[in-house]
């Protein structure tokens, strides 16, 4: 089990934190240690608003292990209202298919955990508006 | 109990997972579809779901109607019978993704049904004290029900966060607040167990009915206040029949308690169970209006709270999806897909 980077990643894993270039203002998920924009080293955290729509998706039907029991299950490039692209499963679908463009809102949910005795990975995923489906 | 500085709820967030098990396909598989069921469904987590997820979208939503920086918090207190981990809080999860480490509180609270008000109680001390200008209590459940048992019909997943802050930037007012517990064993689940016992017959008389109108009782006696000075009650609801007579008993119209009884909807919510009825009544409830909240919980005792709405309300109330929105966000599920989203199946 990787704790450590399980721990180091927690901050943008639970809430998107990403970074905002000091220089250009471009808004970047994941951090990184340079602008991929303007190649200015130092960045200011930023916090994403979660809210974003659904670029492209697969349907994962054969998951790679510590996954299984979540199978089938989708995973989208989500376009966040910021920016940046960000891969990640969808949840909550329901019944429903997901669709290209379809607004999605990020929720912190569990991604695996490591087996029965290990800790549980919590992360973003990304559902449908709850108003949306009503 | 009044604390020494006035406080009240400056946000509130409910959640409710999407999916629901309508009692009759409990009672289909288990009672020849016979059975007279206690609710008309009850929600289901979803498999990625559990009381740390559930109980950080509720705070987000609190956290987003105080409209507060959630750095300001000084505790974040999560109770519940259904934490993810044995040992390792689900509060320090919680508050790490509301972005409210490292200079607060944080711990779990367990007292069965009432773990979410007795940490509702202790924000209100912590807060009514100076101690703190904001603490976060949150109910949450993922319920067990053993197959085929009664509370399977009802054990039910979902609750609310509750933030506590002065009076002045409140959207409800805490008038009063009063507990009343004693050792009784209505209903236990040993460590390492993973279903819950309960005592039948005994859960009612001598536990619910008993600990709710004393609590009741003694809140509004010591307040001066007969059950018509509310506008609305909710009660710890753990099917829809024992909250009807306590209200009744306390002397509440079934119109008063209508907004918070929600347990037909979404089943019993354990911890959750009156805070999120309480969320029901804040998204339909006017300024001025006068509320009653008793809660519940085995083992066993009662909190009772004597809340006013404020104007804030009005501003505060649209800022996160209602708690009907989730009642309404419905996908509704057979038994052999409950047994999957609720591990009941060896792999």
């Amino acid at each position: 089990m990787e704790l450590t980077r399980h721990w180091r990643l927690h901050n943008q894993r639970y809430s998107l934190v990403g970074e905002q270039c000091d220089r250009c203002g471009a808004r970047l998920f994941p951090p990184r240690d340079v602008c991929p924009e303007c190649a200015e080293p130092a960045q200011e955290l930023f916090t994403f608003s979660g809210r974003g729509q659904v670029y492209s998706y697969s349907t994962v039907y054969s998951a790679p292990e510590g996954y299984q029991e979540y199978a089938p299950y989708s995973v989208a490039l989500v376009q966040l209202e910021e920016g940046p692209m960000v891969t990640a499963q969808l949840t909550d679908l329901g019944d429903d298919k997901p669709e290209i463009g379809m607004p999605v809102e990020m929720v912190t949910r569990r991604l695996r955990a490591d087996g029965d005795q290990g800790v549980i990975v919590y992360g973003y995923k990304f559902r449908k508006h709850v108003k949306d489906i009503i | 109990m009044v604390p020494n500085r006035p406080v009240g709820i400056v946000g509130y967030g409910a959640y409710v997972p999407r999916y629901r098990l309508p009692a009759s396909e409990v009672a289909r598989v288990w009672a020849g579809g016979r059975d007279e069921v206690p609710v008309r469904e009850k929600s289901v987590p979803g498999l990625d779901e559990d009381v740390v997820t559930m109980s950080i979208e509720a705070a987000r939503h609190a956290v987003a109607r105080a409209n507060i920086d959630p750095r300001l918090i000084r505790a974040v207190w999560v109770g519940s019978e259904s934490h993810p981990y044995a040992v390792k809080p689900t509060s320090t999860i919680v508050a790490e993704a509301l972005g409210a480490v490292p200079h607060t509180q944080a711990a779990d609270w367990e007292f069965a049904c009432k773990a979410g008000t007795e940490a509702l109680q202790a924000a209100i001390g912590l807060v009514g004290s100076g101690m703190a200008r904001y603490a976060l209590s949150i109910g949450m459940d993922t319920a067990q029900g053993r197959p085929g048992d009664a509370l399977e019909y009802t054990a039910a997943a979902g609750g609310a966060a509750l933030l506590v802050g002065p009076a002045e930037e409140s959207l409800a007012t805490l008038n009063a607040s009063y507990s009343y517990v004693t050792d009784t064993p209505d209903f236990w689940r040993r460590a390492e167990e993973s279903y819950p016992s309960h005592g039948d017959r005994f859960t009612g008389e001598p536990a619910y009915f008993r600990h709710i109108s004393a609590a009741g009782q003694h809140l509004m006696d010591a307040l001066g206040a007969k059950a018509g000075d509310y506008r609305w009650a909710v009660f710890h609801q753990p099917n829809i029949k024992f909250p009807q007579r306590v209200a009744k008993m306390l002397g509440f119209s079934a119109e008063q308690i209508a907004p918070g009884l929600l347990v037909g909807d979404i089943g019993n919510v354990y911890a959750g169970s009156c805070i999120i009825g309480l969320t029901g009544i804040l998204d339909v409830a006017q300024p001025g209006e006068r509320i009653l909240m008793v809660s519940y919980g085995s083992g066993a005792g009662s909190d009772a709270f004597d809340l006013t709405v404020t104007d804030r309300i009005e501003d505060s109330r649209d800022r996160a999806p209602l708690t009907q929105d989730y009642i309404r966000r419905r996908t509704q599920i057979d038994y052999a897909t409950y047994t999957r989203y609720r591990h009941k199946l060896k792999t």
